[in-house]
């Protein structure tokens, strides 16, 4: 999936991953898409409750080699 | 408009300073408005060196001890010191952040903070003590906004 920023949030426990999403939204531009690399299995709950509350769609959500790979696009 | 949190958080202890932090923080990072009221021993939260807040086993039977620990040998000297030490090590291994980082990560995202200002004069605490982004107020200043709010906790 193409996107336009990543954040690497390996080795970061709740609740960096999703402050750090947040951040990472600021300066994106609506339709822009993040992409985010986790280790924290909590993240996958959370980033899907992140995306329902701030209403950025979470696009899609894969495991891969034990990480965590989220795209998220600014709303 | 966007929905409120608020927080008295009322403990100096390293392991009770991270709810209302890491709370904080996530609900600024959902786009709540956030005021934590520090007052208290919580009050120990708002120092610039956060070097003093630790935690201690004694009278901590739920605290995980990698060997059993009777009280005896808990209340030693030294052993508040070691168990902070090891707390810490524990924390950092797995990616949590510090209190300090914490804190910030609340400030950048506007997260308020308020002292009490009765506590502040009962242990008279020295404002300099404590770092730069706090407004000091009372009860009533905190009812203000909590009154209004969607989430109210008492850490």
């Amino acid at each position: 999936m193409n996107f336009d920023k990543e954040l690497n949030a390996r080795g970061l426990s709740c609740p960096l991953p999703i402050v750090k999403t947040k951040k990472s939204l600021v300066d994106m531009t609506s339709g822009q898409v993040l992409k985010v690399i986790s280790t924290d299995t909590g993240s996958v709950k959370d980033m899907a409750a992140f995306a329902e509350q701030t209403g950025n769609p979470l696009l899609s959500t894969v495991e891969e080699n034990g990480e965590f790979i989220f795209y998220m696009q600014k709303k | 408009m966007a929905k409120k949190m608020a927080i008295i958080a009322t403990k100096g202890t390293l392991d009770m300073a991270y709810p209302p932090f890491i709370l904080a923080s996530t609900a600024a990072a959902l786009g709540y408005d956030v005021q934590v009221f520090f007052t208290f021993y919580g009050l120990q939260l708002l120092r610039k060196d956060l070097s003093n807040v630790m935690i201690s086993p004694l009278a901590n039977p739920a605290m995980p001890m990698p060997i059993p620990m009777p009280v005896m040998v808990q209340m030693l000297p030294g052993m508040e010191s070691m168990a902070t030490m090891m707390m810490k090590q524990k924390l950092k291994k797995h990616g949590v952040a510090s209190l300090e980082e914490l804190r910030d990560l609340c400030l950048e995202a506007d997260v308020k903070f308020i002292a009490c200002q009765m506590t502040v004069d009962l242990f008279e605490f020295d404002k300099s003590e404590f770092i730069d982004n706090v407004e000091y107020g009372g009860a009533a200043t905190f009812m203000g906004f909590a009154g209004d709010t969607d989430i109210c906790l008492f850490v």
